[in-house]
Formats: structure tokens, C-alpha cells, sequence
């Protein structure tokens, strides 16, 4: 893209009708409210939208809105937020970098926060994602003796086998496939963070215990069971395949079996 | 749900070559369903196979049931706020009607036992006689209406039903999803057609 081409893009402002999930607190009942915002250039992020809207609302002595944010990178899974009804917006990116180029002048975008029992709100559209930490403190880890790094070469990893644990290891843990899941569910999830350890030489001696210990504790979060809609892998904008959960579920049995042994 | 769902897909298979034995006349039909009174003989008694396979399949239906209406109770429960605004759902037409799928097929179950079993609703009820009362069961329309539209909604459960139980029994993988997606689809025409065969035969008068 040349500079000339780019720069069209930034000269012309949108015009648009947000109504946003407004809630004061947790116990608060909460409603969707109305905002006008105008000035927006298609090359803001969503996430500077809604900046530019706070900035309004605090001149107007208004409560600003609520919401998620940390990286503003696509990489820490910190924001989040269903924009007309998709987990993330209609791209499949992280909010902070859907740009507003994906929307037209004049366009009415209902934001609201992830909706799932295991997530509750906290305000606005931020909500309590601890449940996914808990999943991870049952078993989303390497117990490892601490000092120095061990020397590189020490434990061989098969080509196969890294490709396999990168690609899982790249679950942020936003909570998109959750917000996304018609049963509220987070198997994706546990399902990236067990085979991204579980394939590993490093991950080998808890194997069986952080794949049962992780589903427990799932299930006790009150996440929903998985009925393969396949919702949650086209909402996440890491893009983990939906055949995760098949490879969690096969880990699963193994252990399952191997316990009783 | 992906145990009894294969199980009973595999008797779905055999009850479906079954039925086509009705394009070769009375006399092969009836005696294939007597024979299949004595599958297993002498070692168990006359029929107790056959008794056997029904009480295993009941107990399926119901522990299919019983999983899937946990199940939704469970989904339901983990989404208790529904969002304001509901774009279409992106999962196929089988995967959406997974849930009413499963009720019109448990009322046909009820429906099927009660007209070709038991003999009750069947407009001829002559016992002994399968080739004569399926004749007679599909030149009453909506007995066709009925078999004609469970069929298709068993065709779109086997759909995602086939592909899913991989996904839940943990076979599915990178590799294989594709070929179990085309599994799920071969056989999920297969039996719609192979069982619509019959209806549509005795109505366009091939089997009388």
C-alpha cells in the first residue's frame, strides 16, 4: 500500500450510535445505554473509540464506561468484549485490534461483556475472568525446580511435538471462546493450555494429573459442556482448532484409565 | 451421549440393509424377520436375542436422553444472561437442531414400536406379516409423512451426531476431520435414503 492510498482513509470521520451494557456493580441490574459519538477516524482501534467516548462523558461529568485493556498489542488477552454479538468484533482479532475501518458511517454496534455464569460482572464490560486462572492453578503448569536455566539441549523436543505445544501455547486467555460458546464453556481453552503442556518431554511426569485436575476444576466453574457448535474456534483470534477438544478428551481417557491401573 | 449415540448407529446400519430386503417380495422379507427371531439359537433360546437387543437399545434411547437433558440443563445454567443482540449462529443446520432433532426421533421411536411391534396404530396389525402391514402402513399419508420427516431429522442428527461422538471420544484429530466429516455425511444419506426407499416404493407402487 502506498503512502498516498493510506492516507485516504484516515480524511474522512464516521459518525456512530453505540449502545453499551451499563452496569454500576455486580449487584446492580444493569441496561443497555444509547451514546452518539462522532469523529471517528476508520484507522482509530476499537478500544481508542471507546477512549474517545470516555473522554466525552468525563467533560460531560458522566461515569466513563468500564472495560478491559493492558497490551493494546493483541498478546496479553486482557481486553474483550462482544461487539454485535461476536466475541471481539466481526474480525477475528483481539478488540484492541479491530480497527474501526471494519464499520461504515452511521452504523448503530451494541458492545456488551462476555456473558457467562462463570464470569461475572464486575462493571460495565468488565468481568471476573479469575475462574480461567483457577483452571490453570489446578494444573496449567510445570513443576520445576527453580535457579539457573537449564542448558537448551538438554531435553530434545521433537519438531512435531514444539510445532504442536506453540500453536496451543498461544491461547492468551481472553475468555472469547467462552463469551462465544452457546453452552458458555471453556474446553477450548482447557483444551490449549493441557495439549500445550501435555505434548511436551518437559510435561510429561504430571500428565495424567494436570489433564483431570484442569477438567475438575473446569466443571466445578460452572463452564458449560461442549456440544460441538465450533463456535469458540472461529471466535478465537488466536485461532486454536476446534480439535483440541478431541485431543484434550483423548488425553483425558488415557489418563483416565491409567489411574484406575 | 457418543457411546449410545455410535451404538445405536450401528444397529441404525443393520436395521436399514434390513428393510431393503422388502424390494425382493413377501416371501424373502418374512422370512428374514422370522429369521432374525432366531438369531443366536441353540444357544440361547428362541427370540432372546431379539429380546436382548431391545432391552439394550431402550436402555440407550433413555441414557441418550437422560445425557442430553443433563447436558442442556447444565449449558443452559452456565449462560444465565442471553445477549441483547443475536447475530445468526455460524454452526450448520444439524448442529442447531440437535435438541428438537432428538425429541421428533424419541416420539417416532414411540410412534415406530407402537405401529410395527406392537401392531397397535398399524391399519392392518396382522402379527407375522411384516411385508403385508408395511404395504399397508405407507398408502395412509401421513404414515408417510411421519416416517418421511423423522427420517430426514435422523439424517441431520447422524450429521453432527457422527463427527461430534469422534470429537467427545477424543478420535477425531487434524488428520482426521476431514474424512469424519465425510463419514458423518455418507452415512447420514445413506440411512435417510435407504429408509425413505421403502415409503416411497410402496407409494409409487414398486412394492405392493
Amino acid at each position: 500500500m502506498t503512502a498516498a492510498t493510506h492516507g485516504t482513509t484516515s480524511t474522512s470521520t464516521m459518525k456512530l450510535t453505540l449502545r453499551i451494557w451499563r452496569q454500576h456493580s455486580p449487584e446492580d441490574g444493569g441496561s443497555m445505554v444509547t451514546y452518539q459519538i462522532e469523529g471517528v477516524s476508520p484507522d482509530m482501534s476499537f478500544l481508542e473509540m471507546l477512549d474517545v467516548l470516555n473522554e466525552d462523558l468525563i467533560l460531560r461529568g458522566e461515569e466513563p464506561v468500564a472495560f478491559d485493556h493492558d497490551c493494546r498489542e493483541g498478546i496479553c488477552g486482557a481486553c474483550g468484549m462482544v461487539i454485535n454479538g461476536r466475541a471481539h468484533g466481526p474480525e477475528r482479532t483481539t478488540t484492541c485490534q479491530l480497527h474501526m475501518r471494519q464499520f461504515s458511517d452511521g452504523d448503530t454496534i451494541d458492545i456488551e461483556p462476555w456473558r457467562a455464569a462463570a464470569f461475572p460482572v464486575v462493571k460495565d464490560l468488565v468481568v471476573d475472568r479469575s475462574a480461567l486462572d483457577r483452571v490453570i492453578q489446578a494444573g496449567g503448569y510445570i513443576t520445576a525446580p527453580t535457579g539457573s536455566a537449564p542448558e537448551a539441549h538438554a531435553t530434545a523436543v521433537p519438531k512435531e511435538a514444539a510445532d504442536f505445544a506453540f500453536e496451543h501455547a498461544e491461547c492468551i486467555g481472553c475468555g472469547a471462546c467462552v463469551a462465544a460458546c452457546p453452552n458458555g464453556s471453556a474446553m477450548l481453552f482447557t483444551s490449549a493450555k493441557v495439549n500445550h503442556l501435555n505434548v511436551l518431554p518437559q510435561g510429561a511426569p504430571e500428565r495424567e494429573g494436570r489433564v483431570l485436575d484442569m477438567v475438575a476444576a473446569m466443571d466445578e466453574e460452572g463452564f458449560g459442556g461442549c456440544t460441538n457448535s465450533g463456535e469458540c474456534t472461529i471466535a478465537c483470534p488466536k485461532g486454536i482448532p476446534l480439535q483440541s477438544i478431541a485431543d484434550m478428551n483423548r488425553e483425558f481417557f488415557r489418563a483416565a484409565t491409567k489411574r484406575r491401573r | 451421549m457418543a457411546g449410545t449415540g455410535v451404538l445405536m448407529l450401528l444397529f441404525l446400519v443393520a436395521h436399514m440393509l434390513g428393510n431393503l430386503k422388502v424390494f425382493f417380495g413377501p416371501e424373502e422379507f418374512n422370512s428374514y424377520a422370522g429369521w432374525l427371531r432366531t438369531i443366536g439359537e441353540p444357544v440361547l433360546h428362541a427370540s432372546w436375542f431379539l429380546w436382548l437387543q431391545r432391552f439394550g437399545l431402550i436402555a440407550c434411547v433413555v441414557l441418550h436422553g437422560v445425557a442430553a437433558y443433563q447436558l442442556s440443563r447444565r449449558d443452559l445454567a452456565a449462560r444465565p444472561t442471553r445477549y441483547q443482540h443475536r447475530p445468526p449462529a455460524r454452526a450448520s443446520y444439524a448442529t442447531r437442531t440437535m435438541r428438537w432433532g432428538g425429541v421428533i426421533l424419541a416420539l417416532f421411536i414411540v410412534w415406530h414400536i407402537l405401529d410395527l411391534t406392537t401392531l397397535t396404530v398399524n391399519p392392518l396389525g396382522k402379527p407375522h406379516h411384516p411385508y403385508e402391514n408395511v404395504v399397508a402402513d405407507f398408502q395412509v399419508w401421513y404414515v408417510n409423512v411421519i416416517y418421511i420427516v423423522a427420517m430426514l431429522a435422523l439424517g441431520f442428527h447422524i450429521r453432527h451426531g457422527f463427527w461430534s461422538a469422534a470429537q467427545t471420544l477424543g478420535a477425531n484429530s487434524r488428520d482426521r476431520d476431514r474424512l469424519l466429516k465425510v463419514t458423518a455425511n455418507v452415512l447420514a444419506v445413506a440411512l435417510t435414503a435407504g429408509f425413505i426407499a421403502v415409503p416411497v416404493a410402496v407409494m409409487i407402487g414398486v412394492v405392493s
